[in-house]
């Protein structure tokens, strides 16, 4: 069954400015990447992804109608859950970074945290557009054995991108795999960077979604589903890609250049 | 594959008599022709119209434990923006059929010929999606009245040269009278069904219905038993071939549709059950059950249900 389970928000939590994490007193057995489709009754229902699993969370920014809504809502009021859905991170190796840009630290949380249960060294680049949009400083200090920040504008950590300091790392340090989620241009870069230095990379994307389970097609990127052979995709995959940083398609079906 | 499940209908070649029905999958022409190359015999484009829209808000589609409920609306980005996936489709070498629809018989000519630039190898009229908000005269609007059907089909056949499928509403006290009309009109076969309803999922904790729509379309295998009647009854009054589809899932479900009367079948649905591949899976299935009966070809059994 595909339909979604009505939950109360057992807590929020104001992670910044503009995120808030979502908790729901129910134990969802989920692999980090992987997606949840949240329902409000009544108005629309988005895919977000896991960043907690006990008790389970999802953390989300404000960017729309449906968040704005979302944000007004309080603890004990419901929403419904289905999922989890996707194919989500493979942890591999010993020595990993993640890259992350804004909300897309989300998933990158939680595949921190089982990367740390399993004994893995985890290097994690953080970036935002500001101090005030860095997510998870504090939460990812207790995984990953170094951090670099940055910030478009240098109002905290190191002054540029996070692709950046993935590059100068690259040039010190060696990696099994690399792990990004961020907005689409700042994968596309990182992914360029993996190539250039022959490291793997896995990657979280994004499409407009309607069933989740793989059957409607409107979140294809070339002839993914986004919804169920993503949203993690590996370099494998990415390089097959033509749509990879170019388009992606609204909810008609058109297709919207970057 | 072997050639004992080819298939010739009107004009295509099958290599076998699974269809990509309209609505799964066919947003993207690398989408359909993957799904190509996972085994269909053919793929259905999702409905195009004259304008980009955007459908209806989510929950558009879920599973309900018998089949999927949907009420995505049509959404598309109007025939205009539609070539490419089209061609790309084509590339797969398999028949691509592209499934258009309108509010009238003008509009339909519109898009039909805007789509048959794309050389698509068939049109499908989908003059049956449930799926309406207040006052739109689309889909089963067109779909439930023998006029409305005839005159779609009359001034589309008048206007293309490619062949034409007419895709049927099972929400109809008689699907026989529809059946002849749209033959009247010219159409080169039929399609059946669309999906049942639309019913109502109500979620108990907060009261509200949960589709974005409130209601939706019935598919997979709870509507099966309606898609063999109808395909039985249709098969009884009309000489054009008809292609099955409602809840296909298995090679036992194509078998019985096609002893109602289809000489092709339409697979959507059991993408679900089954993954992207159902089409090879079913097809493996039919084989079987060809060989184990003695049985040399899929057309000896098209139509077995209504022999003495």
């Amino acid at each position: 069954m595909e339909i979604p389970e009505v939950l109360e928000i057992k807590s929020i939590k104001n992670e910044n400015w503009k995120t808030k994490t979502f908790f729901f007193d129910k134990k969802i057995k989920v692999e980090p990447g992987q997606f949840m489709m949240l329902w409000i009754p009544g108005l629309d229902e988005k895919p977000f992804s896991v960043s907690f699993d006990s008790p389970s969370g999802l953390t989300i920014a404000k960017v729309g109608p449906f968040t704005e809504k979302l944000f007004q809502m309080k603890e004990g009021d419901k929403v419904g859950l289905r999922g989890p859905y996707g194919h989500g991170f493979e942890l591999i190796g010993r020595n990993i970074c993640l890259v992350s840009g804004g909300c897309g630290c989300a998933p990158i949380l939680l595949l921190a945290k089982n990367a740390k249960t399993k004994g893995m060294n985890v290097t994690s680049i953080l970036g935002a557009k500001t101090k005030n949009d860095l997510l998870f400083v504090d939460e990812m200090k207790k995984y990953a054995s170094e951090i670099i920040i940055t910030t478009d504008d240098g109002s905290f950590g190191k002054k540029g991108f996070s692709t950046e300091a993935l590059k100068e790392l690259l040039n010190k340090k060696r990696f099994d795999c690399v792990y990004t989620c961020g907005p689409e241009k700042m994968m596309k870069k990182v992914f360029e960077i993996c190539e250039d230095s022959e490291i793997m990379l896995q990657a979280s994307l994004d499409r407009y979604m309607k069933c989740g389970f793989g059957v409607c097609g409107q979140c294809t990127i070339d002839d993914i589903r986004i919804c169920k052979d993503g949203p993690v995709l590996d370099s494998n995959q990415l390089r097959k890609l033509i749509e990879f940083g170019v388009f992606k398609r609204d909810k008609s079906g058109m297709k919207n250049y970057f | 594959m072997t050639g004992k499940l080819e298939v010739d209908i009107i004009g295509l070649k099958l290599k076998n008599p699974t269809i990509l029905a309209s609505g799964f999958l066919g947003v993207s022409g690398k989408m359909m022709k993957r799904v190509a190359e996972s085994g269909a015999g053919a793929v259905t484009t999702k409905s195009i119209g004259i304008e980009a829209r955007n459908g209806h808000t989510n929950p558009t589609v879920i599973e309900w434990g018998f089949g999927v409920m949907n009420a995505v609306g049509l959404s598309n980005p109007g025939y205009k923006n539609f070539g490419d996936e089209i061609k790309v489709a084509k590339e797969s070498g398999v028949p691509v059929i592209a499934s258009i629809f309108a509010d009238n018989p003008e509009n339909f000519v519109k898009v039909a010929s805007g789509v048959e630039e794309y050389e698509p190898d068939a049109i499908e009229l989908n003059i049956s999606c449930p799926n309406l908000k207040k006052g739109e005269k689309f889909g089963q609007i067109i779909g439930k009245s023998p006029e409305l059907s005839h005159d779609v089909v009359k001034s589309v056949k008048k206007n293309v040269k490619l062949p034409v499928i007419t895709k049927l509403t099972p929400n109809v006290n008689d699907i026989k009278i529809i059946a002849e009309s749209v033959e009247k009109a010219g159409t080169d076969a039929i399609s059946a069904i669309n999906t049942l309803g639309p019913g109502m999922i109500i979620d108990i904790e907060t009261g509200k219905p949960i589709m974005g729509n409130r209601f939706g379309g019935l598919s997979g295998p709870a509507v099966r038993p309606i898609a063999v009647k109808c395909v039985y009854d249709i098969y009884e009054v009309v000489k054009v071939p008809v292609i099955g589809i409602g809840g296909i899932i298995s090679g036992r479900d194509a078998i019985e549709i096609m002893m109602a009367g289809a000489s092709a079948i339409g697979i959507g649905t059991a993408i679900y059950y089954r993954g992207i591949d159902v089409f090879k899976k079913v097809c493996d299935e039919i084989i079987e059950f060809l060989d184990s009966h003695n049985y040399s070809n899929i057309k000896e059994i098209v139509g077995m249900a209504h022999r003495d």
